[in-house]
């Protein structure tokens, strides 16, 4: 048995399921919710890398070149913005960000 | 027969530290199964034939972006206890979310249209192939406007991490160069003029 395109697929489907959950099972812990968009990029990235294989294109994987850049941009800006927010409240509980409800 | 091997183990060790980020108590055993999440995917890259990539995942990702979480969740003093509440509410809607999407997605990947009839393992490439040669040429002819837009997207995180997390601390003695060259002489010098005395 070799391994097929869906392998990978459904592997990355597990990967952003699982993220998903850890959304809304986590949804007062600020890190962890980045954990989790971090952990999607990571599975949004298996599924171009594994079509850039399987169609034997090289596009797939200049993609995932630009993904890991912006999110490593988003990475150091989120976290910039978590160390503000935890000097200015001393917590990073997203009940507690409740200023702009209105 | 070894290959297929090599994914399952490696798929099966991302899926556990994948599902332990979400559930661990402690965020920094979070962000440490995370670089596990990472490692494993990396090395499941290397099977896709995307060297390049794997390197840089385990370059980027490992070496810079996840110890950046790390200095965060040590600098942090946070209380874990409230974070975690609501925790066991939300876990069965959370499961149940993630089973459904998975259900969807799953049914989508899975057919046919995926399988090794519709799209077979491409030919093995030869023994010269270098996959950070082909995808430098392709980077820097095609792309090259989005590489230099990436370039300057990562100029900006620069700056606006830095701008973000610099505060100005009103007990800092510093020197203000333009005070300093608009002095005169008559600021600094006093000429006292005053009788010789006698003894």
């Amino acid at each position: 048995m070799t391994l097929s395109l869906s392998h990978y697929l459904v592997l990355a489907a597990i990967l952003f399921s699982i993220s998903v959950a850890g959304i809304i099972i986590n949804r007062k812990n600020l890190i962890i919710l980045l954990m989790s968009i971090e952990l999607m990029l990571l599975a949004v990235n298996f599924n171009f890398i594994a079509f850039s294989h399987y169609l034997d294109d090289l596009a797939g994987q200049v993609f995932v070149f630009f993904i890991l850049t912006v999110a490593a941009a988003e990475a150091a800006i989120g976290l910039a913005i978590l160390v503000v927010l935890f000097r200015n409240r001393q917590s990073i509980n997203v009940a507690d960000i409740t200023e702009l409800k209105g | 027969m070894i290959e297929t091997i090599i994914f399952y183990f490696f798929a099966g060790l991302t899926v556990l530290s994948a599902g332990s980020v979400v559930t661990v108590r402690n965020p920094v055993y979070a962000a440490l199964f995370l670089v596990l999440t990472f490692f494993s995917s990396a090395f499941l890259w290397m099977l896709l034939e995307a060297e390049f990539l794997a390197i840089s995942l385990v370059l980027v990702y490992v070496g810079a972006v996840m110890v950046l979480f790390l200095f965060v969740v040590m600098m942090l003093d946070i209380n874990i206890a409230v974070l975690r509440e609501g925790f066991i509410r939300f876990l069965p809607i959370g499961i149940a979310l993630a089973l459904a999407m998975f259900a969807l997605i799953y049914m989508m990947v899975s057919g046919e249209q995926f399988g090794l009839e519709a799209m077979p393992d491409p030919a093995p490439k030869p023994e010269d192939y270098s996959n950070t040669k082909m995808l430098g040429s392709v980077l820097y002819t095609e792309y090259v406007l989005a590489f230099e837009l990436a370039a300057v997207i990562l100029l900006v995180a620069i700056i606006a991490a830095i701008a973000l997390t610099m505060r100005k601390r009103s007990d800092t003695k510093y020197q203000e160069p333009s005070s300093q060259i608009r002095v005169r002489k008559a600021d600094r010098l006093r000429v006292v003029k005053m009788e010789a005395e006698k003894k």
